[in-house]
């Protein structure tokens, strides 16, 4: 136990010291005043973010249970930036809200867990921190604890989560018995291809198509998205999916990297099944929460053509995605849990005359939803063009056209919100939706993170150089 | 002189509109924007002039570049040739009457006029990029600000027509997209590492594979924005429920964003590719501007029947590129620059016509040369443009690209230019017979007998268009010596087996 334990820990130290705090705040009866307990936490979840962005240093811990690198340590600084943004933008309602302090040691949990999750070099660890990022998130879903809905989201959510470990705990058993080991490196030397392992191989990857809503393991997310309260979803719809989609490259790297043929099969299959189902299934939907739960599952599609490809260029790809995804989705929820807590309107048609009253929140949810359409200069333009190039750079012309023309299909139901809010009239004025101070930074950030990231060049050089470093 | 600039105007513009405190401010912003923009282009104009009498060779000139993406060999490059310039120059000429003609938008004005100037720079950007991705980038920059206005203060069936509009744009940008996407691996193999940089793509050509094998995607691709046959079907409708500016805009400017894409792009990058595939171009041109000639004579509708007329002019466009010689090169481009100022006037001319008389069926309208005289007259030299009369630009565009046509022996080419020509003469019909029902004979409605004449922002920008379209039309050759050096640059390529 030297120094050096403490600086690779530090972000999950730092996440548990703060789950303490906000423990003893609430036992030491602190936590009575709702606003000035908001306080402290949005201000230790911000000392958090930019506490991630010093001193990290690679190498591995428990004799290989736990590794962390540059990249995972950027990975973490996605989430915890992610974390912080949600939670400034979930002010007003956690205002209202009773059980904060309970609400947050839930979400920090998870967040542990997640940390974990993309620091494990073990399966025996891998499937504890996925255990531990799942169940919280499932019981913060029945948060709105007087909504119906929020308790089925909450049951469906767990239900869901059990039979995808049950799944993946099965096809980790056989890898266990063909390999003896649970080790990722030590696996690594052992997957030969066998059909047995393939088997196995293809119950893991359905655990974590599960958590990624990938089709045909998507019929969770809608229902799950919709009746949860609005930050929750946002935490299930980009925290929880960056965590997945990162752990999911990273083992595939490692662990199945000489089974390279068989998941890339598998993969490109569900590439293109999920951007296709998703797509189409979102142009069907009313409520405004599930054409965002279908276009997010349409957006991982996009995001395992990068993973797919296999190359520094895609998994960079992929991290530049996410942190686009982070923002433009952040800022949308921000607007629909505005929205939605203050009027109780959460179909698209009630948006109809929306921009009349709410001229900046108008743009704010058009350029969003813009940067996940890929329209430029947005960063989402960026991000979806660098992923397809990585999909290119391997020649799967087929795939890529699938994806190419679901651009269009997504493009129409993201214009469908814009041309409600911005170009149908309705009879009754829409009101004014209020905004207090700290929303508006949170949104402000999201927004300014939308236009910059893409248009400058340095964010994803920065990017690339860190796999660079570490390959 | 810095070529970014012209970028930067419009940015500059636009944000000054987003603080303009109220409509009077926003559109004097907006004017003194574009006419900034038309000074800054002319002034390119003629030191561009200046620099090829001083002897300079160079393909293009102005040029800039800075890394962007370095990894994947991205840069922000940009620079012009004589073509691009013509491209620009029309470009400002449209913005400034378009910003004149939209004076009396009074429904959320700030918006409309700082969508105009985002649309404007997505059409500069594109004309002046050497690199294909910022290319990419500002040829769908320029979608969005459409959908919106078309969507917001458009007329008749204008939902429908905005998504339609938006979503087969982007089919032709997903096209051109996977067209890119195969150049640039394809320019591995020839150029030493993938590149998006189209001097170096086309100075080590692209072997033959590669070009066959992007060239439907990039054609169609760019096809699909100039309303190529059976890719048109966005423009009739778009263009009549735009609002007039936006009609304009979409006519005059964003059409020839296609066209400008064809020949740059396609043709210019993958000319082994263009030849295979030049009698598809011809064969899909001759339809478009035949079809759309006849379906414009069905027309009752004045904006429908400029809107079904674009399709037509813009298939000279696609048969002067089809056609592959010189001649005809310079003439589509010259179409584009014509059919750009003549459709903007046209636009124009019914969409003041149609704010006074608040129709735009043919049926309903009669007798208003006697009650708006300028505007009639306007709507007269239009459409006499439109159906080639000399002395006008139409007629020596349409003329350069017969004679290029002409030059190609092969019966199948013969046959598709007589085709071509024969158009001309049921334009004369649908041109005419509008026109004299409108102009001429008896006022129809009696509600049009006290109408009240052009006001000076539109008689402005009437005059500044007719000006344009003059200058082309009686003194054809300070175009023609400024596309030519651009289009023997494109003949090399497509000679150079």
């Amino acid at each position: 136990m030297d120094m050096n334990f403490f600086i690779l820990m530090k972000p999950e130290l730092l996440l548990t010291g703060l789950i303490f705090i906000i423990m003893f705040a609430k036992i030491a009866n602190l936590a009575e005043n709702n606003g000035r307990f908001l306080i402290l936490v949005n201000t230790l979840l911000v000392l958090n973010f930019v506490a991630g962005f010093f001193m990290n240093q690679e190498g591995t811990l428990f004799s290989g249970m736990y590794i962390t690198s540059d990249s995972m340590a950027f990975e973490k600084n996605i989430l915890n930036g992610g974390m912080m943004l949600i939670s400034l933008m979930a002010y007003d309602w956690m205002m209202r809200c009773k059980n904060t302090p309970e609400y947050y040691m839930l979400l920090l949990s998870a967040q542990l867990g997640m940390f974990f999750l993309i620091s494990s070099g073990n399966f025996l660890m891998f499937y504890l921190a996925m255990e531990l990022a799942t169940i919280p998130l499932a019981a913060l879903s029945n948060f709105d604890l007087d909504r119906p809905k929020s308790s089925e989201a909450a049951f469906k959510s767990i239900m869901s989560s059990a039979f995808a470990s049950a799944i993946m705990l099965f096809g980790l058993s056989l890898m266990y018995g063909t390999t003896g080991t649970l080790d990722f490196a030590e696996m690594q030397m052992l997957v030969t291809g066998s059909s047995l392992q393939v088997l196995a191989f293809i119950f893991v990857f359905a655990g974590i198509a599960f958590k990624l809503s990938l089709v045909p393991f998507h019929l969770w997310t809608a229902d799950v998205y919709e009746g949860s309260p609005v930050p929750v979803t946002a935490t299930l719809a980009v925290i929880s999916k960056a965590t997945f989609i990162f752990v999911f490259m990273s083992t595939m790297f490692t662990v199945f990297a000489n089974f390279f043929m068989v998941w890339d099969k598998v993969v490109m299959i569900s590439i293109i099944a999920t951007i296709t189902i998703g797509n189409f299934m979102a142009v069907r939907q009313t409520n405004l929460k599930r054409v965002l739960a279908f276009s997010s599952i349409a957006q991982m599609g996009y995001l395992l053509l990068g993973v797919a490809s296999t190359s520094v260029q895609g998994a960079s790809s992929v991290l530049y995605f996410m942190l686009i995804y982070v923002f433009s989705s952040v800022a949308i929820f921000a607007v629909v849990g505005l929205i939605f807590y203050q009027t109780g309107k959460e179909d698209v048609a009630d948006l109809r005359g929306f921009y009349k009253n709410n001229k900046l929140l108008s743009w704010v949810m058009a350029v969003a939803l813009f940067s996940l359409a890929g329209i430029p200069p947005t960063a989402g333009f960026f991000g979806k063009y660098f992923l397809l190039t990585s999909g290119a750079a391997k020649g799967d012309y087929i795939v890529l056209t699938v994806a190419i023309l679901n651009m269009i299909v997504s493009l129409y139901y993201y214009l469908r919100i814009v041309k409600a809010m911005f170009i149908d009239k309705s009879e009754n004025d829409f009101e004014r939706i209020s905004v207090s101070p700290i929303v508006t930074v949170s949104i402000v950030v999201c927004i300014a993170g939308v236009l910059l990231t893409g248009m400058s060049g340095e964010v994803y050089e920065q990017i690339k150089s860190l796999f660079l470093a570490s390959n | 002189m810095s070529l970014s600039i012209l970028i930067i105007i419009p940015l500059l513009t636009a944000l000054a509109v987003i603080f303009c405190r109220n409509a009077e401010q926003v559109k004097w912003t907006s004017l003194f924007g574009s006419v900034a923009q038309l000074a800054v282009s002319g002034v390119m104009f003629f030191q561009y002039n200046a620099l090829r009498k001083a002897g300079e060779v160079a393909q293009f000139v102005f040029e800039e570049k800075h890394t962007w993406f370095s990894f994947m060999n991205i840069n922000y490059h940009i620079g012009v040739d004589g073509i691009a310039i013509a491209m620009i120059l029309l470009t400002a000429f449209v913005v400034v009457a378009g910003v004149l003609v939209s004076w009396n938008v009074s429904h959320l004005t700030k918006e409309f006029y700082l969508l105009l100037v985002l649309l404007s720079t997505g059409a500069y950007g594109f004309f002046i990029s050497l690199d294909l991705f910022t290319m990419f980038f500002f040829l769908e920059l320029a979608v969005i600000p459409k959908f919106l206005l078309i969507g917001i203060w458009g007329s008749g069936n204008k939902e429908y027509s905005a998504m339609k509009l938006a979503l087969m744009l982007m089919g032709g940008s997903a096209l051109v997209l996977m067209g890119l996407l195969i150049v640039y691996f394809g320019s591995a193999a020839s150029c030493g590492a993938p590149t998006y940089n189209l001097i170096e793509i086309a100075s080590h050509r692209l072997d033959f594979s590669t070009q066959m094998f992007a060239f439907p995607f990039l054609f169609a691709g760019f096809g699909v924005f100039t309303a190529m046959f059976p890719f048109h079907t966005w423009a009739p409708d778009g263009h009549s429920s735009a609002p007039t500016a936006a009609s304009m805009f979409l006519a005059g400017i964003s059409m020839k964003l296609g066209g400008y894409g064809c020949l740059r792009v396609a043709v210019y990058l993958l000319p082994d590719a263009a030849h295979e595939y030049s009698w598809i171009v011809v064969l899909l041109s001759a339809i478009a501007i035949f079809y759309g000639s006849f379906a414009t004579m069905m027309q009752k509708d004045l904006k429908y029947i400029n809107a079904y007329s674009s399709v037509s002019h813009c298939g000279f466009v696609l048969l002067g590129i089809g056609m592959l010689t010189k001649t005809a090169i310079t003439g589509a481009v010259m179409q584009m620059v014509s059919h750009g100022l003549m459709t903007a006037l046209f636009f124009a001319a019914i969409g003041m016509i149609y704010e006074r008389t608040h129709t735009r069926q043919v049926e309903k309208l009669g007798g208003l040369l006697k009650v708006i005289p300028f505007l009639s007259t306007i709507f007269v030299i239009a459409g006499l443009c439109s159906l080639g009369l000399p002395g006008l630009s139409g007629f020596v565009a349409e003329m350069t690209v017969f004679q290029g046509a002409w030059q190609r022996p092969e019966t199948f080419y013969r046959l598709a230019t007589i085709l071509g020509c024969l158009s001309i003469v049921v334009t004369a019909v649908y041109i005419l017979r509008a026109s004299g029902k409108v102009i001429m004979g008896p006022i129809v409605d009696e509600h049009h007998t006290h109408l009240s004449d052009a006001r000076w922002n539109e008689k402005l920008a009437s005059v500044i268009l007719l000006l344009a379209i003059l200058a082309i039309g009686t003194a054809p050759f300070w175009l023609t010596d400024l596309l030519n050096p651009g289009s023997e640059l494109i003949m090399n390529q497509l000679t150079a087996r």
